[in-house]
């Protein structure tokens, strides 16, 4: 499935004064199987489109598409966008099973699949993230990188036509970090779903992505594979932030 | 397209209605009533309710049980608040939970273990009235009873406030040389002063409208009784005026206390400790 | 640190005298034979006599009913007020924040008299209309009794939920938005679990309050024995009747189902605790 966002705009209002405008005429097609990387400083915007993308925020003015369909009038709910939030955001009353099963659980009743299709795609999930055996245990009983991979496959119980991550390894650990990217690259590799994920951290970016978008202040200053972008950056913006 | 954690509109108008109509309903027209029915005869009828020898002697009293009250609590609320704070005991847990126990039980138990010491057939009382001392039905045990309801308020604002602050500015003190009072005085006092204020407002609201207790302790001997123990005998012998005369007082102590509690708490200056833990 | 033996000696010095006396006097008191009682068995038979006798059993279903029933109203007003001062936006939401409160600061007397004087059916602001119409009667019944304790019991409810909403991180709401769940689906599978704790301990709060209370009730209840009597009334008729070792058991009763509610709300709060990984 590709996602494609046309001319999105966005301004957050702060009390009183010249709105910020978060997101200026952002254009991009993200083909379909692609793992792509959002960089950019905090600020930048790439957050934002992310949510957008999701459902959680509304654009000022802009569409997005899903494949063939335009999704902008259908909200969060509707579109089946799977999101990993940087923090989690885990029920921390479920075990891990009840929190992976529940997109299945909350589906609408014609579509809702009977308790053996539930058990089975969990237990095909927890297989993938490497947590067998962890059905029942709490959230609060998990490190942080179990956590990311229980948030991870809880997102993909729904089968959702695209993936988008928030800074997902934002809370853990460097070496955590590392293990997990190495991770999340072979995951892509096996799932072919398309993803996009939002980081500040350029290595990462680059280490993972097949094409990576840099940010600035609301707009898109450049978008290529990361060789590309070392060798030709586009402006002196882009220049002087890989340099770092 | 709504925002996917917005609630319905029409759950939103129903709760802010419900909440609305309950607030008025319930808490408003009550408080207004007794405004209203207080000043019905005019403003210089209102003056002689209040001057009234039965309504100035229960005002006294209530005065003067308040004089006593709160400052012993405050005290104790500062004690008890420094031992916890910045000492490990064993013990402690049981001693919060101490404090925590006339929040949980009635006032009228309040009244009842000291009628049960103090009173004729209590364990003292044969003791006492062969002395000719005079506590039950008398200053003492009000004071004991008010005195047993409203001791958890300062140590409530003061613990947490005290945790949250921390040890390390008295130890630095500890290091250049200060004592115990110095300590306190210099160093604590400042930083505590403001949660010191907002138990002892609470505590002497209690205190001055405390019912239950103080109907064990008092009995009804018209000279002997505080405010709202007046306010019931007015009621019960339908002198509904000088009951409402003297209860608007009252509200109008609840509403400084309230006024006081709610400046200090939008100043940050105190926790709302009428949130249970 | 200076202090130690001060602070703690005066704080368990004025503990001992304003609780722990008395209280151990309270218990004392149904075991201490009396002239009336002469052996310890006769008085711990007056006590439990008195405790289960048919008027103490009626003081306590009403008692314990009423309050029950006030707290599960309070349960139910208590979080559609918390819920709207805590996530929606509107004209007055910090007066009204302030004005629950109320209950709490004011004196339960003028509480009791505010309520009669509304309720009752001479005279009454309200009373009077809803007898002539209705034919309900409020004030001196049971439910006048309700009322008052929905009147006083009413903070905490909305006060101890309200620090549990504004923690609730809206992420897991977003997420679960994401997975396809509607509002309603939202609430009942990700957000009501997680309030349902701190609602469990502001109704038992709100209840154990209600059990206590006294001040209020004087004055909307007729307080006839069997019918409209609460148990603390029936503790200071005993005390008037200089039946002190009936008044105590009375109060030991009372005393044990305080404690019975605190050591419930303690349970409540360190599985929610546990849960949550907090502990």
């Amino acid at each position: 499935m590709s996602v494609a966002v046309s001319h999105i705009s966005k301004r957050f209002e702060t009390h009183g004064q010249r709105a910020i405008p978060a997101l200026r005429n952002v254009s991009l097609e993200v083909k379909t199987g692609e793992l792509l990387a959002l960089l950019g400083p905090s600020g930048s915007g790439k957050t934002t489109l992310l949510r957008i993308i999701a459902g959680l925020e509304i654009a000022d003015a802009g569409r997005v598409t899903f494949g063939k369909e335009d999704v902008t009038e259908k909200s969060a709910y509707e579109r089946k966008a799977g999101f990993v939030f940087q923090a989690y955001a885990l029920f921390q009353h479920m075990t891990v099973f009840e929190n992976i099963a529940f997109g299945l659980r909350v589906l609408p009743r014609k579509k809702r699949p009977d308790t053996k299709a539930v058990t089975k795609r969990v237990t095909e999930l927890l297989k993938l993230i490497q947590l067998e055996g962890y059905e029942k245990r709490l959230p609060s009983q998990l490190s942080g990188g179990q956590r990311q991979r229980v948030a991870l496959a809880r997102s993909l119980a729904i089968e959702p036509r695209v993936l988008l991550l928030d800074e997902p390894f934002g809370a853990l650990d460097a070496r955590v970090r590392k293990d997990l990217r190495k991770w999340l690259r072979h995951f892509h590799d096996q799932t072919h779903l398309t993803s996009l994920f939002v980081t500040h951290d350029q290595d990462e970016a680059f280490e993972l992505a097949d094409r990576v978008v840099i940010f600035n202040e609301g707009r898109i200053q450049q978008i290529g594979a990361p060789a590309e972008l070392r060798e030709k950056p586009a402006n002196d913006f882009v220049r002087s932030f890989l340099e770092v | 397209m709504r925002r996917a954690t917005a609630d319905h509109w029409l759950a939103r108008y129903l709760f802010i209605g419900i909440l609305f109509a309950f607030v008025l309903f319930f808490l408003i027209f009550p408080v207004c009533v007794v405004v209203f029915e207080a000043f019905r005869g005019g403003f210089a009828m209102y003056l002689s309710y209040l001057t009234a020898p039965h309504s100035l002697s229960a005002i006294r009293l209530t005065l003067l049980v308040a004089l006593a009250v709160v400052p012993l609590n405050t005290v104790f609320g500062v004690c008890a608040a420094w031992a916890v704070t910045h000492f490990k005991f064993r013990g402690k847990a049981l001693l919060i939970s101490l404090i925590e126990i006339p929040l949980w039980v009635s006032p009228v138990i309040g009244g009842l273990i000291f009628a049960l010491i103090f009173g004729r057939q209590g364990f003292l009382g044969p003791w006492l009235d062969a002395h000719g001392i005079q506590i039950m039905f008398a200053y003492p045990a009000i004071v004991l009873g008010t005195a047993f309801v409203t001791f958890p308020f300062v140590a409530r604002g003061l613990i947490p406030l005290m945790q949250s602050q921390g040890n390390a500015e008295e130890e630095a003190a500890l290091t250049l040389g200060a004592n115990g009072w110095q300590l306190f005085w210099r160093v604590s006092f400042p930083k505590i002063k403001w949660g010191i204020l907002y138990g002892m407002i609470l505590c002497n609201a209690r205190a001055m409208g405390e019912f239950g207790a103080v109907s064990v302790l008092a009995g009804s001997v018209d000279d002997r009784i505080t405010m709202p123990l007046q306010i019931e005998q007015y009621y019960l012998n339908f002198n509904l005026p000088q009951a409402f005369a003297l209860a608007s007082l009252l509200l109008l102590l609840s509403a400084v206390t309230l006024a006081i509690k709610i400046g200090l708490e939008w100043l940050r200056l105190a926790p709302n400790i009428a949130r249970p833990h | 640190m200076p202090g130690f033996h001060l602070t703690l000696g005066f704080t368990i010095f004025y503990l001992s005298a304003i609780v722990l006396i008395p209280l151990g006097a309270l218990v004392l008191k149904t075991v201490t034979p009396t002239a009336d009682y002469p052996s310890v068995f006769t008085v711990v038979g007056h006590v439990v006599r008195v405790a289960t006798d048919v008027r103490a059993l009626d003081s306590y279903r009403l008692s314990f009913g009423l309050s029950f029933t006030a707290a599960l109203f309070n349960a139910f007003f208590g979080f559609i007020a918390a819920w709207a001062l805590t996530r929606y936006r509107f004209h007055g939401r910090r007066v009204l924040d302030a004005l629950v409160d109320l209950p709490f600061a004011m004196p339960t007397s003028v509480a009791g008299l505010a309520l009669t004087q509304v309720f009752s059916n001479n005279g009454g602001y309200l009373g009077q209309l809803l007898h002539e119409w209705f034919g309900w009667q409020i004030a001196y019944t049971p439910w006048g009794i309700l009322i008052a304790l929905i009147f006083i019991g009413f903070p905490f409810v909305v006060r101890t939920l309200q620090p549990v909403l504004d923690d609730l991180a809206v992420e897991v709401e977003e997420a679960a938005a994401c997975l396809g769940a509607n509002r309603w689906q939202t609430f009942r599978r990700v957000i009501f679990p997680a309030l349902s704790p701190a609602l469990l301990t502001g109704v038992m709060l709100a209840f154990g309050r209600g059990v206590g209370e006294y001040g209020s009730i004087v004055f909307i209840s007729s307080m006839i024995p069997y019918a409209t009597e609460i148990t603390p009334q029936l503790i200071i008729i005993k005390l008037e009747e200089f039946d002190y070792v009936g008044a105590a058991g009375l109060g030991l009763a009372m005393l044990i189902m305080s404690f019975a509610i605190v050591a419930t709300v303690n349970l409540v709060q360190h599985y929610a605790a546990k849960r949550k990984g907090t502990t």
